[in-house]
């Protein structure tokens, strides 16, 4: 008996039907797949910790310096960006000489009106106290924290900008620097991080 | 709480604050071998907590926190 064109139009749309069926399944299944294990591959990487630090004082020093120690120490990933009066510690001559400064400050430990704190020799001796406290309480010291941020591979940046405007060469700065970058380094990496802070 | 491990190394945290026990913790176990369990002595109260964290951060096994009067002792086993 021969088959109807009506007959054939239903067989072939019926394995039509099958086939497609079952190649859409296969591709969700592909899909999904590759989903979960991207997914995966972004859970297992380290976490990411991006710090900018634009204060040049004694005290401002300090929270940028013991975060990305720390957060190397938790296993993470950290990067620092030095910029404005940050770049003042990554310099030579700033590095142990970062002064602490009795202006404007009413949470100092001993406050003092901002006339007196402002007479010259005020800054010296604000310092001088300072460190004083920061050896006796057993903290670790600035230069004692960088060593320890470049032991632990936390990667440290200078502002290019920064070095250009305030003439700052890259022989006045301390060694166990990444090349001088741009902020738009510095954001892509801060893009991917899951930590990112400004001191 | 785990039982029956012996200490492989010891550091002595004592005197130092925040964030040296946990970095000097981290620096002692890169150079000993997987499975090994190190004793850390702190006077610093802040890192009972920051010990817990830090375990949690890297997967090390925080097996046991012993505390004195005025000293807090750690026992970590290096898991990887």
């Amino acid at each position: 008996m021969a088959v109807t064109p009506q007959e054939l139009d239903q067989v072939v749309a019926a394995k039509v039907k099958e086939l497609a069926e079952h190649r859409l399944e296969q591709m969700v299944r592909e899909q999904v797949r590759a989903a979960l294990d991207a997914e995966a591959k972004k859970s297992s990487r380290p976490k990411r910790v991006a710090i900018v630090s634009s204060k040049g004082t004694l005290d401002a020093a300090y929270p940028p310096l013991i975060l990305a120690t720390t957060a190397a120490a938790l296993d993470m990933e950290v990067g620092v960006f030095f910029t404005f009066f940050g770049l003042h510690i990554l310099k030579k001559k700033g590095l142990e000489n970062l002064k602490f400064v009795p202006v404007a400050n009413p949470a100092m430990p001993m406050p003092m009106p901002n006339l007196l704190g402002a007479l010259p020799g005020m800054t010296g001796l604000a310092t001088l106290m300072m460190k004083q406290t920061i050896k006796h309480k057993h903290i670790a010291s600035i230069p004692e924290l960088m060593e320890l941020a470049k032991e632990s591979g936390v990667k440290l940046w200078p502002c290019q900008m920064t070095m250009d405007m305030m003439d700052i060469k890259w022989n006045d700065l301390i060694d166990g620097l990444e090349e001088p970058v741009g902020a738009a380094t510095f954001l892509e990496f801060a893009s991917h991080a899951d930590i990112t802070l400004y001191v | 709480m785990a039982i029956g491990y012996t200490v492989d190394e010891r550091l002595d945290c004592k005197g130092l604050n925040c964030p040296l026990p946990v970095i000097k913790t981290k620096k002692a176990l890169e150079k000993m071998a997987v499975g090994q369990v190190l004793e850390m002595v702190a006077t610093d109260p802040g890192s009972k907590s920051d010990m817990v964290a830090w375990s949690k951060s890297t997967g090390h096994e925080l097996l046991e926190t012993k505390e004195e009067p005025g000293l807090f002792m750690f026992y970590v086993r290096k898991t990887r």
